[in-house]
């Protein structure tokens, strides 16, 4: 497998700040990588440096094997091979369509021109509007003319930066779709910057989670959710519950709730005691006057309820958000609590202050 | 953000920069140079004088030209009557008006030969001066008058929009809790719009102390008129420039000033604006007044002076309108042009070089620039003399040294000096406009085309340069308007024998023969009514 960007230990400051701190990663060619972060921890500085747009303190980038930011070698940005997408599209208002796509196309015939103008045009379904102006077109009609500009230049590598949020919610899934399949279509390898994991799920391939200046983990969608390797990834990817979990044998911990089996090993050592993580769906209620749970608040959400649960043991408080679809549930009432069978997550942590309160 | 940015930019910035505060700096090295007797002179006789005529004028113009603008802008932005929508803008044509060319024009009207104290004698019978009372117009009261006339629509301009800024909720609030216009006006209105006041004045009092023209003809001694005199009477450069370093105080003090109640104005801008239907709806006497104050102010700011000017300019046309007009003409009109290309060029390679450089330092040199605007005309001329007198005699020594004839003062002898001095001075405004135009430009523009292979000078030239077209015209247009009115430094750095529209309309005033320069003054008036109707548009699209 070829890599099309390497990042080895990368710093960076901006303005006297400490931005990225020696961070590495690695894309695959095709690859489409969501870097997921809250607003300011640094993702943008860094497809920037990757642009050649921001100098690195240390460490290395590679674009398909070639040093383009390292020790002593800097390439400038306009020999990098680069395509890049903006939130506010970019586009330039002095130009048509047509001139916005093929700006930078150089060194191409008359005729050449054209057939890449009309192939462009018709991947990104805006055939006839070449000879318009960029104010004349709608936000989505911008943003898809902003892509062909990229790919027209045949660009080795693409980013794109929090390119979907100016775009209305009820277009923006659909467009995300349809964009992701151009650039699957031509094997392009996107690096792609949110803060919203919805979009991280629906555009990209595999997610890099970043946090402080680092990416604190690196895998495909569905092993970061199921798996997250810290409370940090856990908490940005979805809302969960932390329970105090002590190992009871090498399949099971003891929690408030009970006996909890994982469906596979838990290779942890038998004096362990951290928290379990639980999303609110591993939860499943019952009624049950005998049960260790009582409802303190019930939201109805149509297809489904929440439920927050109070859950009283050893001393402790601890309450737990539930996603339910049983609906005859009441506040007050007495309620039985278990897990749906799955791979248990569990964090190390000494301390049960962040999840319960004494009674 | 071209981190490979060849320094060769940077440099250019720097080395124009430098050019450009030349002045500034040796004009504070030579006030600090040892002096002959004539400042010691100056200062143990007429310079506390001068200098406390100074502050009085700005005390008596800043204090007047409020007065003047509160009400209109208060009216204009916060009451509904008719003939409103006329007179928002109308009040602000006075900015079109020299000072001088009022202060000449009130002269001519007031003094004891003029039309109105010839009227009061034929119809009360007075035969001499010492049968009545007539207030003297060439005093310092009414060298206050006139700058207060023409500086008015400065404060007028800012407090309208502070007063239209305020919030919506907040005149609701004190409607409800049943204050009544009058009280409102000074309970919430009044203190809201302060910092945008303190600007407001701050400019106006800058525009005092650079005054030179009209204290000169009313022959009011003040700084200004000390510099000019020293330099043209005594010719000694170090005591002129001494007197600058004073004005130069004055006028930072007030730039200092000026930044700070900008930095508080900030803080009470709001979003909502006052809707017309919020507007408190005047009745038939109110209007009456309100009327007669603002249409009095247009009347003696500019419909009065313009009109004299115009009935002097029709009758005298054909004495005026010779060769010789074109000549003028052609003079301001090379000059100004000149002046605003030159002035263009230099904003457009400062503000690039700020904008792609990845270096936070290369901001200094547009900055550094932009400190020419602070100078007052006088001062400046003697700022652009003395780094240009040192550079000729070096090339005549030169010249002598290799063994030619010296070409003579070919720097201060030729409007070469002259042009330097109007760049050093107005670049400021190019600079300004094309700031204001780049702001407007994404930077991801810069970013995208970076990145798709196109070096600096692409980047100048296939996005930059038509994105800041608009812009780029604006400021020049401005500088030309600009170097059009500009005297005080037209007086002292013109070639012998170069005349310009202002010079020639200086010229004919001081002798006491407005009525011939009245056609040059019109022109300048005209075309200083250009930048007003831009002015105007944006007040209508902020209404």
């Amino acid at each position: 497998m070829t890599s099309t960007l390497k990042l080895k230990q990368i710093h960076s400051d901006y303005q006297g700040q400490q931005v990225l701190k020696g961070l590495s990663l690695t894309l695959a060619q095709g690859e489409i990588l969501a870097l997921l972060g809250p607003s300011g921890c640094g993702k943008t500085t860094l497809l920037r440096a990757v642009a050649g747009l921001q100098a690195i303190s240390q460490g290395e980038i590679q674009i398909n094997g070639r040093i383009v930011s390292g020790n002593s070698q800097f390439v400038p940005s306009e020999q990098r091979g680069i395509g890049m997408i903006f939130q506010d599209y970019a586009l330039f208002p002095h130009l048509t369509v047509a001139e916005n796509i093929l700006f930078g196309v150089a060194r191409l015939s008359g005729a050449e021109r054209q057939a890449r103008l009309d192939e462009m045009l018709a991947l990104v379904k805006l055939e006839g509007l070449a000879q318009r102006y960029p104010h004349e077109l709608s936000g989505g009609q911008q943003q898809r003319v902003s892509i062909a500009r990229a790919l027209a230049y045949e660009p080795q590598l693409l980013l794109l930066d929090e390119p979907f949020s100016n775009i209305d919610a009820q277009v923006r899934y659909e467009m995300m779709a349809e964009i992701r399949s151009i650039l699957k279509q031509r094997n392009v390898s996107a690096v792609f910057v949110t803060h919203s994991k919805d979009e991280a799920f629906v555009f990209a391939d595999t997610l890099a989670i970043f946090n402080q200046g680092i990416i604190v983990q690196h895998g495909s969608a569905e092993a970061l959710y199921a798996a997250p390797n810290s409370r940090y990834v856990a908490d940005f990817l979805g809302s969960g519950n932390y329970l105090p979990a002590a190992v009871f044998d090498g399949h099971s911990v003891v929690t408030p709730i009970g006996h909890l089996t994982s469906l596979t090993p838990l290779n942890l050592p038998s004096e362990f005691s951290g928290t379990v993580f639980l999303r609110p769906q591993q939860l499943t209620l019952s009624a049950d006057e005998q049960g260790v749970g009582t409802i303190t608040e019930r939201r109805f959400l149509g297809a489904f309820c929440h439920y927050w649960v109070k859950i009283e043991a050893a001393s402790h408080a601890y309450y737990v958000e539930v996603r339910s679809q049983m609906m005859q549930l009441t506040i007050g009432q007495k309620v039985g609590v278990t897990t749906e069978p799955h791979s248990l997550v569990l964090f190390e942590s000494s301390a049960y202050s962040n999840c319960g309160d004494p009674i | 953000m071209i981190l490979g940015l060849a320094r060769s930019w940077s440099l250019a910035g720097y080395a124009v920069a430098a050019l450009l505060v030349l002045p500034l700096f040796a004009l504070i090295f030579q006030a600090f140079q040892p002096d002959e007797a004539v400042f010691g002179h100056l200062m143990a006789t007429v310079l506390p004088t001068y200098i406390i005529n100074s502050l009085l004028l700005i005390f008596w113009v800043s204090l007047g030209a409020l007065l003047l603008a509160l009400p209109c802008a208060w009216l204009m932005a916060r009451c509904d009557f008719v003939g409103r929508r006329y007179l928002q803008w109308a009040l602000l044509l006075p900015l079109a008006m020299p000072a001088y060319i009022v202060a000449y024009v009130y002269t001519d009207l007031l003094d004891y030969a003029g039309p109105v104290q010839r009227g009061l004698r034929s119809i009360f019978g007075w035969d001499s001066p010492q049968d009545y009372f007539f207030p003297d117009i060439r005093t310092l009261g009414g060298a206050a008058c006139m700058l207060s006339l023409v500086l008015f629509p400065y404060i007028y301009l800012l407090a309208r929009t502070a007063f239209m800024e305020q919030s919506l909720s907040l005149a609701h609030a004190s409607r409800i809790m049943g204050c009544s216009p009058w009280q409102s006006f000074w309970r919430l209105s009044l203190p809201m719009a302060r910092p945008a006041l303190a600007v407001g004045v701050a400019l106006v009092a800058m525009e005092t102390a650079a005054d030179f023209a009209t204290v000169n003809y009313f022959a009011v001694p003040t700084l200004t008129t000390a510099v000019y005199d020293t330099w043209l009477g005594y010719g000694n450069l170090t005591a002129a420039a001494k007197l600058s370093a004073i004005i130069l105080l004055v006028v930072f003090s007030l730039i200092g000033f000026e930044r700070f109640a900008r930095r508080k104005q900030q803080l009470f801008q709001k979003q909502s604006r006052i809707q017309v239907t919020d507007l408190y709806r005047l009745s038939m006497t109110q209007t009456l007044v309100a009327l007669s104050f603002c249409g009095m102010l247009l009347l003696l700011a500019f419909l009065l002076p313009f009109g004299i000017l115009l009935s002097y300019a029709i009758g005298y046309f054909e004495q005026s309108w010779d060769k010789s007009f074109w000549q003028l003409s052609l003079n301001s009109l090379s000059l100004a042009l000149i002046t605003s290309l030159l002035c263009c060029l230099i904003a457009l390679l400062l503000m690039f070089v700020r904008r792609i450089s990845p270096r936070q330092s290369d901001a200094l040199p547009s900055r550094l620039a932009s400190t020419g605007y602070a100078l007052p005309g006088t001062v400046l001329a003697i700022g652009v003399l003395v780094p240009l007198t040192m550079l000729d005699f070096a090339i005549n020594d030169l010249a002598d040294l290799v063994g030619i004839a010296g070409p003579g003062l070919i720097l201060t002898g030729s409007v070469i000096a002259l042009i330097f001095a109007f760049c050093v001075r107005f670049v400021a405004i190019a600079i300004g406009s094309v700031e204001s135009s780049y702001k407007r430009i994404s930077p991801s523009l810069d970013m995208v085309s970076l990145t798709m292979g196109q070096t600096p000078r692409q980047l100048l030239r296939r996005v930059h340069l038509p994105l800041l077209a608009k812009g780029l015209f604006a400021g020049a247009l401005l500088v030309f308007i600009e170097s059009m009115k500009e005297l005080p430094a037209a007086l002292l750095l013109r070639p012998i024998g170069f005349e310009n529209l202002a010079t020639y309309v200086f010229q004919f005033a001081s002798d006491e023969k407005l009525e011939h320069g009245a056609l040059a003054a019109i022109v300048i008036v005209l075309v200083g009514l250009v930048p007003l109707i831009y002015l105007n548009r944006s007040l209508e699209h902020h209404s």
